[in-house]
């Protein structure tokens, strides 16, 4: 997986598959050496581990409410959940380079969609879920027409924008939204019909769904869109003089990342049982986006990673420091944007000695 | 239209008195990011450490409190420019994201530090003596504080486009927003520019933050709140474009303050609309430079 660290300074990925996500050869870049002629072999050996590893993650995974307590198995339910959010953030971030400071809003407006099913029609899992889905999709088709017509420094700000209006919406649509007190009282997740009472069966099925939306996710990044779509952050006047239109990938990567982000934001609501503004707010898009950039952004699996250290230490770390958490939060990101500038996965690439140069 | 007129004359004339603080402070907003390609999101943080250096000092309303707090903010704000110049210099070369981030760390440290040092209550700041009372204008009463705030804010645009263009450090500027590189061909430091124009940047934060501090209080929050008021307004009016981010200013001030008085349910949604509608027609603001930045 490491070559993806040398892949920012690749001139460019036309070419339809390059199987980069799955562990190919990354085109050298200046100054990273080419893969030696026992390199096949080698990446055959490296997929066996990583395919041994994933195996290995999947079985203790789903083993986690047979071995750890309900609160615990709580705790790992949230951060699968948180997970799949800052996967789905990646793919707009790390994948196709677009920044986004108001991720969030699809979030949020996915876990209160999920919140109003279960509350005034049905808590079955699998509806509230893809109404949800669907709701962060309907929210990013609307509002990302706007904010993908604009690159770069516009792109942060308007989806800055973006997230402070869902989160003043959610605070002052008080008729529907519960305002400031959130939305409470959302009834346990039912699965064909049977509520899911038990921490254990709620973690199994949010560990299904996030698995899902993973999966989802990972075949975006690495399908020939997913191609493409690194091909407009690495180079956009190149994919455009290709044929390519940005536009039109831009804003569907962005629908895409909204759907997963509202997928995210359902399985949240059923498990968390209280939607409040603040999941759709400014800190926590700015949480997660630091989990992408911690992880590694472009990996998928970094951004999932980085999401569970955050969780851990916003959960752990947030009560004990008398509500000022924001306070180790603001220096973490100082500190990592100078240490970890390719997040945890980019740290195997300087190990090999790659290039970690990044172009202006 | 008159009797319209005349019962929103306090709203009209309250969106004067924001659309000059948001001048103020947007002002510094799109200098910075327009000469130095530096985005700095701790921005509504500064303004927040002026308000707060107003509350600290204007307690019993004295004249010498207030310009203490003024002075303090202008000495705090340039060095935390300088600090910001020296902590961007070795991302310039990377992507926008890392400064970005950095400076939303630094906001966030910032943020909560002050409300460590003054706690979450709201303070509210009064004006200096003098000031604290109010004018009749056509037939109502407004405080006079504001009205030396759209003053102010008036005077400060005019003095801002006299040094852009009349002046030799205007042209440096107006060279330094069109082409960098060409300008440091010239054979001028950039690195010394860049902590002039970071310093001036955050001088004018902190000092919009103690000048709203009578309007506004000092609160936790407020800085967010600030900062996408000023991103907008710079995003209306284009990065880098000293007019766009006046005639940003006064258009967000109305619709902050008209558009809630009038439509208070859609207040958000205005403000919104109205970003959109411009960048609509605008994508890149109403006078964005012909230079591409992003």
């Amino acid at each position: 997986m490491s070559e993806l660290a040398g892949q920012r300074s690749s001139p460019g990925a036309p070419a339809p598959r390059t199987g980069e996500a799955t562990g190919g050869v990354a085109p050298p870049s200046s100054g990273a050496t080419a893969p030696a002629p026992s390199g096949r072999r080698d990446r055959g050996r490296r997929r066996l581990v990583t395919a041994v590893l994933a195996v290995a993650l999947l079985a203790a995974l789903a083993a986690v409410p047979l071995f750890v307590d309900p609160f615990g198995t709580n705790t790992i339910s949230r951060i699968l959940v948180f997970a799949l959010f800052a996967t789905s953030l990646d793919l707009l971030v790390g994948i196709t380079g677009l920044p986004s400071l108001g991720h969030a809003a699809y979030f949020g407006i996915g876990a209160y969609a999920a919140g109003l099913v279960a509350l005034h029609w049905t808590s079955e899992g699998v509806v509230a879920v893809l109404v949800a889905a669907a709701a962060g999709a309907t929210a990013a088709v609307a509002t990302g027409w706007l904010a993908v017509r604009s690159g770069g420094v516009f792109f942060l700000m308007l989806t800055l924008a973006i997230g402070e209006l869902v989160h003043q919406l959610a605070q002052s649509l008080s008729s529907v939204t519960g305002g400031s007190n959130g939305l409470f009282g959302i009834p346990s997740v039912r699965v064909a019909g049977t509520p899911l009472t038990l921490p254990g069966y709620v973690y199994w099925f949010v560990l299904v769904v996030a698995l899902l939306g993973a999966a989802g996710l990972w075949l975006v990044a690495s399908s020939p869109f997913g191609a493409v779509l690194r091909g407009i952050r690495d180079n956009e006047p190149r994919m455009r003089s290709l044929g390519y239109s940005p536009f039109r990938y831009k804003y569907a990567a962005f629908a895409i990342a909204g759907a997963f982000a509202g997928l995210a934001g359902g399985l949240f609501a059923l498990v968390v049982r209280i939607v409040n503004p603040a999941d759709a707010g400014f800190t926590t898009s700015a949480l997660f986006l630091l989990a992408v950039v911690l992880g590694g952004a472009g990996t998928l699996w970094g951004p999932a990673l980085g999401a569970a250290v955050v969780v851990l230490v916003r959960d752990t770390f947030g009560p004990t420091l008398d509500g000022h958490g924001p306070l180790l939060l603001g220096l973490v990101f100082v500190v990592a944007v100078y240490v970890l500038p390719r997040g945890v996965a980019g740290l195997g690439g300087l190990l090999r000695g790659r290039n970690r140069e990044v172009p202006s | 239209m008159a009797g319209w007129f005349d019962a929103n004359l306090v709203s009209i004339l309250n969106g004067f008195a924001i659309g000059a603080l948001l001048f103020i402070l947007a002002v510094g907003l799109s200098i910075v990011f327009g000469m130095m390609d530096v985005l700095n999101l701790a921005h509504g943080a500064f303004f927040l450490v002026g308000s707060y250096l107003a509350a600290s000092f204007v307690a019993g309303g004295s004249w010498t409190g207030f310009l203490t707090a003024l002075g303090l903010a202008a000495v705090i704000g340039l060095l935390a420019g300088g600090v910001l110049s020296g902590l961007t210099e070795p991302l310039a070369r990377r992507p926008i994201l890392d400064q970005a981030l950095l400076t939303l760390g630094i906001s966030l440290i910032v943020a909560e530090v002050l409300s460590i040092v003054y706690g979450n209550d709201v303070r509210s700041v009064p004006p200096p003596p003098g000031l604290d009372g109010s004018t009749d204008v056509a037939g109502n009463a407004y405080p006079t504080y504001r009205l030396l705030l759209i003053g102010l804010g008036l005077l400060l645009a005019l003095v801002v486009w006299l040094v852009v263009e009349r002046t030799s450090v205007g042209a440096l500027v107006r060279a330094s927003v069109a082409d960098r590189e060409m300008v440091s061909a010239m054979g001028i430091d950039n690195r010394k520019v860049k902590v002039a124009v970071l310093g001036i940047g955050s001088l004018l934060a902190t000092v919009a933050g103690v000048l709203a501090a009578p309007v506004y209080g000092a609160r936790p929050g407020l800085d967010e709140t600030i900062l996408l008021l000023a991103l907008v307004v710079v995003v209306i009016g284009g990065l880098g474009s000293i007019r766009g981010a006046l005639i940003g200013a006064l258009v967000i001030g109305q619709v902050e303050s008209l558009g809630r008085a009038l439509l208070p349910d859609l207040a958000s949604f205005i403000l919104f609309g109205t970003l959109a509608l411009v960048l609509i027609v605008r994508p890149r603001g109403l006078f964005a430079g012909k230079v591409a930045h992003a």
